[in-house]
């Protein structure tokens, strides 16, 4: 076992007392050490807008992700007590993007170690950038670029969400491993998209789709844009299996469905959806999580608020396993290839060193089902089939 | 250790297995096989030797786990979506009474004498003690979340559950119903067996793919049962079920994902048989006489059954939708 001797942890206990690491509160006082973990996000952030939220597109957030961090804080209540610790969670929503390094600044002197960031990827990049020479862990729950990943990569920024091309990895082994290898794309006009549909090109070389045609899209009922408009004109000379829906916004894909010239599957941002939670996935302890999430916010569970809970969870799982609040050695453990997470999806889950992003399965879902989980049977790699979902080792362009 | 002329097992995996033939007066010894299937709310019954199926007795939603009264007159079969334990008369082969235990009731385990049901709520994340005379409950534990397996001690003072959230055995004083200790185990720990001089706990873990033995006097993890079966990635492994020969001498492990089940000398903590069984094997149930080894397999909704001399699938039995649990009357 990992037990460590109790005269160590006292030890590291009065260094940590004596740096003001991470433990606010003595042993000394009788009330057990508080091991604080900071949640930063931004008040206009859009991918947050209520009517879009409302609208409840698939494998994007319904709501904002905090609850979930907050339902894995009451899961951990037990590792904090056999840890000798106590944890608790510090919101933080900033008024301002220029408020974001100062609020954050803040946190790091009141002795956060370890701190969500729920902010769109240029904020996150920016404030990784900032503190890459500070001793501490960020957690990145929502934004999924893979720039982020690779050349914006910091050593203590860690993702806990999956990178866009997990997620595309996992939509082109699904078509692969049915055979619907021929595809058309339907291309949003968003920069988001653009990043989307590089992720899904890489994605469909790397399983071997073939792309009949790129076709870029506008949301709108203008006639004279109606070969962009209209689904039935866009899709009308595509003999191709699916049509993918590159829309990292969503309005236009909700409509695509039902709607192409040819009796096509639709694929992407509607119909078959990658997406790293589903409220409806009953394996794992799945139902029970998505209860205590019901339970604690009366709206069903995302893959934004999963991001959340995992991140709390990796947090309390390295307090238990080590016995320690201390950071170099829960940071350490995080680091470790003992680390094993349990992210109620089957199976073990860790991060991956050269980037610092979570492997993890991806689930192919619709609206009310998981149609199948990433890896698809068949799609092996020689160390992890985790690794078949993403950006593996030799694609890297991260350097800490 | 390994003393071949002690008459008592050295481990036995539930307790009523361990007062049955002293009340065997009261025993149907049918014969039957009783499986719980998740997904169509029934618990099938099947012919001992031709496996034929006997009946499938209707319950309520979501029944997992199953125990038998001291005696066999009764089988408890807790049902998590219908929130009661149903009670099959095994003579009648029906629902006679249901019992209210709390929510979502999922694996129990009874006092030695019978008279006290040991539940875990997985959605309360309760431990409930009940009264089975007077069908009320006695009291409660708060453990960690989506507790687990539940084991009262052949002594009747401990009773010993697994929160899969918390990774960790609650060791809750039977008495007076209080926490005495929390022991960190591997990840997602399900199930338990114990040696019969109660020195071993062995706990199976999900996620950890791996049993942990823990010393019951000092609480502390001692060793560690890896499972590496021909062809499987560790993410595949995922042990749930566990179960001995009444010698002590051999466990059986079921291993979820990895579709074997794993065949573990105890003394040795040894692991020196794979078998291939259905998919997904959850729960495991020997014969009295240990030759036969009944596997519910999840997602090939069958059953494997197993002559343990030999170590070998004889035959698969088709029964309910998820599978989960088998009793045997015999």
């Amino acid at each position: 076992m990992q037990a460590k001797p109790f005269g160590l942890l006292l030890l590291a206990l009065a260094l940590l007392l004596g740096t003001g690491l991470g433990i606010a509160g003595g042993q000394s006082a009788g009330k057990p050490p508080t091991l604080t973990i900071g949640y930063l996000e931004l008040e206009d952030d859009p991918r947050y807008d209520e009517a879009h939220m409302d609208a409840m597109f698939p494998a994007q957030p319904w709501g904002r992700p905090y609850p979930g961090a907050v339902v894995a804080l009451e899961e951990s209540r037990f590792h904090a007590m056999a840890a000798g610790t106590e944890f608790e969670l510090r919101r933080e929503i900033v008024a301002e993007p220029s408020d974001l390094v100062p609020t954050l600044q803040t946190m790091i002197e009141d002795g956060m170690r370890f701190i969500l960031l729920d902010l769109p990827a240029e904020h996150v990049a920016a404030l990784a950038r900032t503190t890459q020479d500070e001793d501490m862990m960020l957690f990145n729950v929502s934004a999924l670029e893979d720039s982020l990943r690779q050349q914006q990569c910091q050593a203590h920024l860690f993702h806990v969400a999956p990178s866009r091309t997990m997620l595309t990895d996992a939509l082109a082994q699904y078509l692969v491993f049915k055979k619907w290898r021929d595809v058309l794309v339907l291309k949003g006009p968003k920069p988001a998209d653009e990043d989307y549909y590089e992720a899904f090109g890489r994605s469909a070389k790397r399983y071997g789709l073939s792309i009949e045609a790129v076709k870029d899209f506008v949301l709108g009922a203008d006639p004279r844009q109606r070969g962009q408009n209209n689904v039935a004109l866009l899709t009308a000379a595509s003999d191709a299996d699916a049509v993918v829906v590159i829309d990292s916004d969503g309005e236009f894909a909700r409509a695509v469905p039902y709607q192409t010239q040819q009796p096509q599957l639709v694929v992407g941002s509607a119909g078959l959806v990658p997406d790293w939670w589903h409220w409806a996935w009953s394996r794992h302890g799945a139902p029970q999580l998505n209860d205590r999430f019901i339970r604690a916010t009366g709206r069903l569970m995302t893959g934004y608020d999963w991001s959340a809970w995992m991140a709390v969870k990796a947090i309390a799982e390295a307090v238990l396993r080590t016995e320690s609040s201390e950071f170099a050695a829960l940071q350490d453990y995080l680091r470790s290839d003992e680390l094993i997470l349990d992210g109620f999806k089957g199976y073990r889950l860790d991060f991956r060193p050269w980037n610092n992003q979570l492997r993890q399965p991806i689930f192919l879902t619709t609206e009310n089902w998981v149609v199948a989980r990433a890896p698809l049977p068949g799609f092996l790699h020689q160390t992890n089939n985790l690794e078949t979902l993403g950006l593996d080792e030799t694609e890297n362009q991260c350097e800490f | 250790m390994r003393s071949k002329g002690t008459s008592l097992a050295r481990i036995l995996f539930v307790v009523p297995t361990l007062v049955w033939p002293a009340s065997g007066a009261l025993a149907k010894d049918t014969g039957y096989i009783f499986v719980s299937s998740e997904d169509d709310d029934v618990v099938t019954v099947l012919e001992g030797g031709t496996l034929e199926k006997v009946k499938d007795i209707p319950t309520a939603e979501r029944p997992r786990g199953l125990h038998f009264s001291p005696g066999h007159r009764l089988l408890y079969v807790a049902c998590g979506d219908g929130d009661s334990i149903d009670v099959i008369d095994v003579g009648k082969l029906a629902v006679v009474n249901q019992l209210n235990v709390g929510d979502d009731p999922e694996t129990f385990d009874l006092s030695p004498d019978g008279d006290v049901m040991y539940v875990s709520n997985e959605d309360d994340a309760m431990m409930t003690a009940f009264n089975l005379e007077n069908e009320q409950p006695i009291g409660s534990v708060a453990v960690g979340p989506e507790p687990e397996g539940v084991l009262a001690t052949p002594d009747g003072k401990s009773v010993y559950v697994a929160s899969e959230v918390a990774s960790m055995v609650h060791v809750i004083d039977a008495k007076n119903l209080s926490l005495r200790n929390n022991i960190v185990v591997a990840a997602r720990p399900r199930r338990f067996a114990l040696t019969p001089d109660g020195k071993e706990l062995w706990v199976s873990s999900e996620i950890g793919g791996r049993v942990s033995i823990i010393d019951t006097a000092t609480g502390e993890v001692i060793d560690e049962i890896p499972f590496e079966p021909e062809g499987f990635r560790v993410e595949d492994i995922t042990p749930v079920g566990i179960t001995t020969t009444k010698d002590g001498a051999t466990a059986f492990v079921a291993l979820g994902g990895a579709n074997h089940v794993a065949v573990v000398d105890v003394e040795d903590r040894e692991v020196y048989e794979y078998m291939l069984v259905g998919k997904r094997p959850w729960n495991l149930e020997l014969t009295t006489d240990d030759q036969t080894l009944y596997v519910a397999n999840g997602q090939s909704d069958d059953l494997s059954v197993i002559d343990v001399a030999e170590l070998k699938v004889t035959r698969s039995v088709p029964v309910g939708r998820v599978p989960y649990g088998v009793a045997i009357d015999d």
